[in-house]
């Protein structure tokens, strides 16, 4: 009953949020029901449920394995949104608010998916639900990015619709009866016809790899990212390319069941390492702070996937990378947010001292730098250990050296980007624009609480959440 | 007999594919969609007429309604409010993109005799279809420059999506099947909302435009 | 004796019933647009007319522009010898005789095209490059249906070929060949046969220069062509091949005449296509008849 209120309130949110006249409140309604969603969700990662086979839907290991780090970082979000949205006061929030909170619906509704028709609807869902959050300054260049948004996206999503529908042809060629979800799938394991197990794979892979934003089909994440407010860059980055990467986690389960396991990791192992380094040549290139996150992302979308192709450590690595990466990245783009505020411009042609005029947003913006490139003792440091770990245990050493060398080719990058918008003698108009900028309580302490949980996660692991992660390993491989 | 007519529409269908890679205006081209879509509407009451329920006739009707009436008509709302030239503007010209369609069908035919099929879909053009609808959707949404062009070429994609999903209707439930018409559905509202702001914020729709955002 | 009798027999339906054609086509546009028209044996006069009249030399002309108009003619009505008339059969019939027919119909292309450049005018040469360029894509049209009607048959005589039932792929024929006829007889939404502006002509332009008897000949090929695709389009569409003999003659005729007439209901509907779309609705014909060669295929591997 729980799993399914995790769904209805921050829904029941949105269509409260629709309803309420004002415009000034309105914007409370995130933290108030993030809040909710974030009590509900670690009663329930406290007290697992226990998840019935057939379900549709369930809290079950994986959903438990990440779930609340979406949820933890909606929160803060929310809270930092209620700032934003009261800076931005004169632009209507009605759609913004109740879209932001249907999102964590939808979200939630996602990640507890245990049927490939429900993961997609869900999915398809958050990525039209997102749209109007993408144009929301409404200028020219918002526009252009949700146009390529959508139609890159809606792609993606078309093309994992087709891959469902090949899994489904699998086990119904296989002489099942084309029950879609996913333990039926991964019971059928052997049965599904194989070659129709490889085509859903690989249509599967690009489908939810576009939403994931993994490379060649990124595409659209620099754009988005670099137009739309921050703090839907957050939850973009942290939330739904989450999503994404779990419904890649299940299909490869149901793949590892049908036996072409090896093909699928070989598939991810590749994938993972070509974003990685597409996204480090990028960095390498851009002049746009908000961009630059985006190729980020990309990069640790690349972490994910490697993760994922290294067995049952390597996911369990994966999963702690997810948590690590996303309230990392949440505290990089709520800074880089406040700093393109107070600048009037992302790219680092015209921005420069931020240090001098946004002291507090830049120091957390370059400690967030440093622990996302993976500086000890954050979390992401540990999370990519682990990877390493994992991936010298599988004996991939090329892998691993590549992997590396595309970690210092970012750091290369990020470095280049950050110290040049925060050192050196900020310009007079940037000076001027920078005076109606007030640093805030409300829009420092969330970047800064961010930063804080990552180093939290690097530091004090609790074992309660490597317990999770292992058992979401246990889940999607069981020991033979 | 079904499944003569059933193999009709479909090649019906694929004809239509080759008319929208060569209609050189906007509304022939919307229509040369939504009659496709019709058609797909009418396909599973033809696959299912022995077994007829009310879960495939409701998906039938919602199918024809929405990829027959409702999306050519929001297409065509935009298409009128945002007063823009009715040519279609290629970036791969019309006996290009068509000759490609044409090898692209051929090819899907020969493609799905290779492909394993459960003996009662062997003989059925549903898999063919399926292949040639969704390249001819790419073909659009690669070759086009309007953006409501490059919405009929992503609405030819589902199409043939949906072709292929015919596969499977005995195996998924309505719930399934219902929510993934509604996400097309809102799917093509949301574009429709964007292609108006795109008009209004660029005083265009052709997306040669859009390309401010690049490294 | 027969043999020469037939033959003299078979000129003779054919020279003298094509003129008519274009007469009928007039009819029906006249109708559509509520006029009286010309009658339909306008032609008919225009020749006897044209017949009797001098010719205008250019002093710079060699003597192909007389040979080129006469040449066509005779290869034009060499060719409507090798068409079969239904149960008639054809007067001269052997292996291969489609790609005769084929070669005699570009042969009278290339007459006309050198006639016309004859003359030393730039509307003539233009006119003649135009004809030209869409007749190579017409032309890989029609290939693609000869090959599907010889796959359907398995065999390459006109006889053998135009005989049998008609093939899954009817419609998509009836449909390439329609439209080839149409580019190939410079009819609307390729060319237009009544417009009177230089630059927009195609076929007609190629013979402004031309004056009596030459024109006379060009002009009466031209009505041969029109009957000789309109036979080939209904023998090679309709299943005949079990009506009695008078049956399929009266079918034939009346096929002959539907097509007539729906070229000039396409005449009076269709405006003409402008000149950068031509190549993409040749290329649609193409397609439709490779498709029917497709459909002849499959059926044919079952």
């Amino acid at each position: 009953m729980n799993q399914f209120l995790l769904i209805i309130v921050p829904l029941v949110g949105a269509a409260l949020a629709a309803a309420w006249p004002s415009n000034r409140t309105r914007p409370w309604f995130l933290p108030v029901f993030g809040l909710l969603h974030v009590v509900l969700t670690f009663w329930l990662f406290i007290n697992p449920p226990v998840v019935a086979p057939e379900a549709w839907l369930g809290f079950d290991p994986l959903a438990r394995a990440v779930l609340p780090a979406v949820s933890l970082l909606f929160l803060i979000c929310a809270a930092y949104g209620v700032s934003y949205l009261r800076i931005r006061s004169e632009r209507p929030n009605r759609v913004f608010v109740a879209l932001l909170l249907a999102i964590l619906g939808l979200l939630s509704a996602g990640h507890q998916a245990r049927h490939l028709g429900l993961l997609w609807i869900a999915t398809e869902a958050v990525t039209l639900a997102a749209v109007p959050l993408l144009h929301f300054n409404a200028t020219p260049r918002a526009f252009e990015a949700t146009w390529k948004y959508l139609l890159v996206g809606g792609t993606g999503i078309a093309l994992s619709l087709l891959g469902s529908f090949c899994l489904g042809y699998a086990s119904l060629h296989g002489g099942g009866v084309g029950d879609l979800t996913f333990t039926a799938l991964t019971a059928q394991g052997a049965g599904l016809s194989r070659p129709w197990v490889l085509t859903a794979w690989v249509l599967l892979l690009v489908g939810y790899g576009t939403k994931m934003g993994l490379a060649p089909m990124h595409t659209w994440k620099p754009d988005a990212y670099g137009e739309a407010p921050s703090i839907v860059g957050a939850i973009l980055a942290g939330g739904v390319t989450t999503v994404a990467f779990t419904a890649i986690l299940r299909v490869r389960s149901v793949v590892g069941a049908a036996g072409e396991g090896h093909i699928a990791d070989r598939t991810l192992l590749l994938i993972g390492l070509f974003s990685m380094l597409v996204a480090a040549l990028f960095l390498l290139g851009t002049r746009d702070f908000k961009r630059m996150l985006a190729y980020s992302s990309v990069e640790h979308m690349g972490i994910l996937s490697i993760g994922a192709a290294l067995g049952g450590a390597g996911v369990a690595a994966a999963l702690f990378h997810v948590w690590s990466n996303g309230l990392t990245k949440g505290a990089l783009f709520l800074s880089a947010g406040n700093i393109r505020r107070a600048a009037g411009s992302p790219s680092m042609d015209d921005v420069r001292g931020m240090s001098l005029l946004t002291p507090r947003s830049a120091a957390i913006f370059v400690t967030g730098m440093f622990a996302v490139t993976a500086l000890p003792p954050f979390g992401p440091f540990f999370s990519e250990l682990q990877v390493i770990r994992a991936a010298l245990a599988a004996g991939q050493g090329v892998a691993t050296a590549m992997f590396l060398g595309c970690l210092l080719l970012a750091f290369f990058g990020l470095t280049r980007v950050v110290f040049g918008i925060v050192d050196g003698r900020p310009r007079p108009t940037t000076r001027a624009n920078a005076q109606r900028f007030v640093e805030t309580a409300g829009v420092i302490v969330p970047p800064l609480v961010l930063l804080g949980l990552s180093l939290w996660l690097g530091l004090f692991t609790p074992a309660i959440l490597r317990e999770a992660w292992a058992a979401a390993a246990t889940q999607l491989f069981p020991a033979p | 007999m079904s499944g003569g007519t059933l193999n009709l529409l479909i090649g019906l269908a694929m004809g239509l594919n080759l008319l929208a890679l060569g209609s050189s205006r906007l509304p022939s081209l919307i229509r040369a969609m939504s009659l496709q879509g019709v058609f797909l509407g009418v396909m599973p009451l033809l696959m299912e007429y022995e077994t007829l329920n009310w879960r495939v006739v409701a998906v039938a009707l919602a199918t024809m309604v929405g990829k027959g009436v409702l999306i050519p008509g929001l297409l065509r709302r935009a298409m009128r409010a945002a007063n823009i030239e009715r040519e279609i503007e290629p970036f791969i010209s019309f006996v290009p993109s068509l000759l490609l369609g044409a090898g692209g069908t051929i090819a899907a035919v020969a493609l799905a005799r290779a492909l394993p099929l459960l003996p009662e879909h062997a003989g059925t053009l549903l898999v063919p279809g399926a292949i040639a609808s969704i390249l001819t959707g790419f073909i659009l949404l690669i070759g086009r420059a309007k953006a409501i062009s490059q919405v009929c070429g992503y609405l030819i994609l589902e199409n043939g999506i949906y072709l292929f999903g015919l596969l499977l209707i005995h195996s998924t439930p309505l719930l399934v099947e219902s929510g993934i018409l509604l996400d097309v559905t809102v799917g093509v509202f949301v574009i429709g909302i964007i292609v108006d702001r795109i008009q209004r914020a660029f005083d265009s729709l052709d997306t040669r435009k859009l390309t401010t955002l690049r490294e | 004796m027969t043999l020469i009798l037939d033959l003299i027999l078979r000129l003779a339906v054919w020279l003298l019933l094509a003129p008519l054609l274009p007469g009928i086509i007039n009819k029906v546009k006249a109708w559509v647009a509520c006029r009286r028209g010309p009658p339909v044996l306008q032609l008919y006069y225009d020749l006897a007319k044209l017949w009797r009249k001098g010719v205008v030399l250019s002093t710079l002309a060699s003597p192909g522009f007389i040979a080129g108009p006469a040449v066509a003619w005779v290869a034009l009505t060499g060719a409507a010898m090798l068409m079969p008339l239904g149960p008639a059969g054809s007067a001269l019939s052997f292996r291969g005789d489609v790609l005769l027919l084929i070669y005699l119909l570009a042969l009278a292309r290339f007459c006309t095209a050198w006639a016309a450049m004859e003359t030393g005018s730039a509307f003539e040469g233009m006119g003649a490059a135009r004809e030209v360029s869409y007749a190579v894509l017409a032309e890989a049209a029609i290939i693609a249906a000869v090959l599907s009607l010889s796959v359907q048959t398995g065999s390459v005589s006109l006889v053998t070929m135009l005989s049998p039932s008609a093939g899954a792929g009817a419609v998509l024929l009836a449909a390439g060949l329609f439209t080839v006829l149409l580019a190939e007889n410079c009819r609307v939404p390729f060319d237009d046969p009544n417009t009177h502006l230089e630059l927009t002509m195609i076929h007609e332009v190629m013979v402004l220069d031309h004056s009596g008897p030459p024109l006379a000949a060009i002009l009466h090929g031209a009505s041969v062509k029109l009957l000789l695709f309109a036979v080939l389009l209904v023998q090679a569409v309709l299943p005949m091949g079990e009506l009695p003999p008078l049956g399929v003659a009266g079918a034939l005729a009346a096929g002959v005449l539907v097509v007539t007439v729906g070229v000039g209901l396409v005449e009076s509907l269709l405006a003409r296509l402008a000149f950068r779309r031509v190549p993409l609705l040749l290329t649609t014909a193409f397609l439709l008849c490779l498709f029917a060669l497709l459909v002849a295929w499959k059926g044919g591997a079952k």
